[in-house]
């Protein structure tokens, strides 16, 4: 049978080792993934956000009226959005200036560098767990960590630090902070691609460390800073568990992070419409942020001469 | 001179270890409050060590609640995490060869949608997945924390396996062209071997993200004895549920535990995968 060209085994066994159809074969799962698990759901959430719609009954059409309620008669909405805002726009450049910092300190190499970078690190890898939220609500209540801390300098206080609109959203950009140790990595690997003969050169020329380091590491160093800030805003932006964990949006709603007040409208007040508005709108604002980022682009990122 | 320099090479290390003594601290603190007595966990929140150690902690923690011990929910999470990142692995290599080794119409645009879907996060498609699965039936089951990964949905591991693949030299699969190779030769018996390095980078990164994700288990996730470690320590650490801090902490520390020893015995492959996507984008 595997003798006789005009068998359809044989053809199909010839087609299926064309180069081309090989190729589409190894795409497979990504053509299906992407259908099924984010164009199917797109499409399905931009039918529901133009809908009322609470998950146990059927869906009825509204047209706009979701979006209109959002933009007109819904505080919440302007406050979560206010705060994650905030929250973003703080914790991104805090933790990215941290990362450099801390790059540079460790860009010379000693015996105990490989334990240095480890050590700072390891808060990136267990920092979005359960565990390290749970840990962090309990270090800045009023009998927490830091207020026994405190005594043991002298300052006396049992300031419940998540009970205040003032110090509760920064319990959570001291934790987003906290992990800067991913971006230091990114940093360091490429600092180590800097040329040496730079520093020489800008070193016989009669430069010193600082404007070493703003006229070429920082420079050098900006196509790195861009990708991290995008990648990083747009998590930030959707920043949840911690949230949803440590402060529920309390006090006073000062936290409500927009993924969290998104969660409650759909799961919480059953609004899964209104939800998938929401959904949406973040969606344009997360693309609104980024070609903004990706404009300013040509006026600080040094792109060379590749 | 050498005397100075001695100087300003000690405050270094010291002020690179105080701050690293910062940043680890709170960690410490859990661990080793972990080991103290329940009800003195905050009254010597100041002291690290703790006056004496003791288990009991983790013996009433691992009881679990609602008559399902943590024994189970680690079984929970270690089952998810572990098909989950198989799939995500296995998926992610083909994809990523289908992308960078062959030629066929449409990949230039696939390769585009890949991109745009590494910097659409998740949480975006929450309300709309969950909606999509439940009327696939699958909300309630385990389905939506283990399917999508058997289709190279993140895109970071496709993008990481990728480059990897694009810096081996063609030279090998000519080669193997010559020798009667096929493109699924070339992948099982070039490819595979060659990228285990980035296979194993996407692996650690998948299996820790996987056993920290919280979101999907919220969402998906309704019966106590089928919640991963992730969900059943925030539902145990409730007030409502529990108020001993003591078996809190215990049980944190054991769930963090995996992630930690994957990070002490698999650095190597973390910190490259980091450096290396970190810096192509």
């Amino acid at each position: 049978m595997q003798h006789t060209t005009t068998s359809p085994g044989l053809s199909a066994k010839k087609f299926f080792y064309r180069d081309d159809v090989a190729g589409i074969i190894f795409s497979l799962p990504f053509i299906i993934g992407f259908f099924m698990f984010i164009i199917v759901p797109m499409i399905m959430s931009l039918g529901y956000s133009l809908s009322e719609y609470n998950i146990l009954s059927p869906a009825r059409f509204i047209g706009l009226k979701n979006y209109i309620k959002i933009f007109t008669d819904d505080p919440l909405f302007y406050k979560s959005i206010a705060v994650t805002f905030y929250y973003a726009l703080v914790s991104v450049p805090l933790r990215l200036a941290f990362a450099l910092l801390v790059a540079m300190m460790l860009k010379q190499t000693t015996k105990a560098t490989g334990l240095y970078r480890a050590v700072y690190y390891l808060p990136s890898i267990i920092g979005g767990s359960v565990a390290v939220s749970i840990l962090w609500k309990r270090m800045f209540a009023s009998d927490g960590v830091l207020n026994r801390l405190l005594a043991v300098i002298g300052i006396q206080t049992d300031f419940a630090w998540l009970g205040s609109t003032h110090t509760a959203i920064w319990v959570l950009i001291i934790l987003s902070v906290w992990q800067f140790g991913s971006s230091m990595l990114i940093f360091l690997a490429s600092l180590k691609q800097i040329p040496v003969t730079l520093y020489e050169a800008s070193w016989v020329d009669g430069a010193g460390k600082w404007k070493q380091f703003t006229r070429i590491t920082l420079p050098l160093l900006t196509p790195t800073i861009f990708f991290n800030l995008v990648m990083q805003m747009i998590h930030g932006f959707l920043a949840f568990t911690q949230c949803y964990i440590i402060t529920q949006g309390k006090p006073l709603n000062s936290t409500l992070f927009y993924m969290v007040y998104t969660y409650r409208q759909s799961f919480e007040y059953f609004n899964a419409g209104y939800a998938a508005a929401l959904a949406w709108l973040m969606l344009i604002i997360i693309g609104l942020i980024t070609s903004l980022l990706f404009l300013t682009k040509r006026f600080w990122v040094f792109e060379g001469e590749e | 001179m050498l005397q100075k320099k001695n100087y300003s090479a000690v405050l270094y290390h010291i002020i690179i270890c105080l701050f690293g003594f910062v940043m680890v601290y709170p960690l410490a603190w859990m661990i080793m409050s972990s080991f103290k007595e329940s009800n003195t966990i905050f009254a010597t929140a100041n002291h690290l060590i703790p006056d004496k150690f003791i288990l009991d902690n983790y013996r009433n923690g691992w009881k679990g609640f609602a008559r399902v011990g943590f024994g189970t929910f680690f079984k929970n999470s270690f089952f998810i995490s572990t098909l989950a990142t198989a799939g995500t692995i296995a998926s992610s290599a083909m994809v990523a060869y289908g992308f960078a080794r062959c030629e066929y119409k449409g990949r230039k645009i696939l390769f585009s949608l890949m991109l745009v879907s590494m910097m659409l996060p998740a949480q975006v498609l929450m309300i709309p997945q969950y909606l999509w699965y439940q009327k696939l039936g699958w909300v309630g089951s385990f389905r939506p924390l283990i399917i999508p990964y058997y289709f190279a949905t993140q895109g970071f591991f496709v993008y990481l396996i990728y480059n990897f693949i694009k810096g081996v030299p063609r030279d090998l699969d000519e080669a193997a062209v010559i020798d009667g190779c096929s493109k699924y030769g070339i992948f099982g018996r070039i490819m595979l071997p060659l990228t285990v390095p980035a296979l194993i980078t996407s692996g650690i990164f998948s299996f820790i993200w996987r056993w920290d994700d919280f979101l999907s288990a919220l969402l998906y996730i309704n019966s106590s004895n089928m919640y991963p470690v992730s969900l059943a320590l925030k539902l145990f650490s409730d007030p409502s549920s529990s108020s001993d801090y003591g078996a809190m902490f215990a049980m944190a520390t054991l769930s963090i535990m995996p992630c930690m020893i994957i990070f002490i015995f698999l650095q190597k492959y973390l910190v490259e995968g980091i450096a290396t996507t970190g810096l192509k984008g």
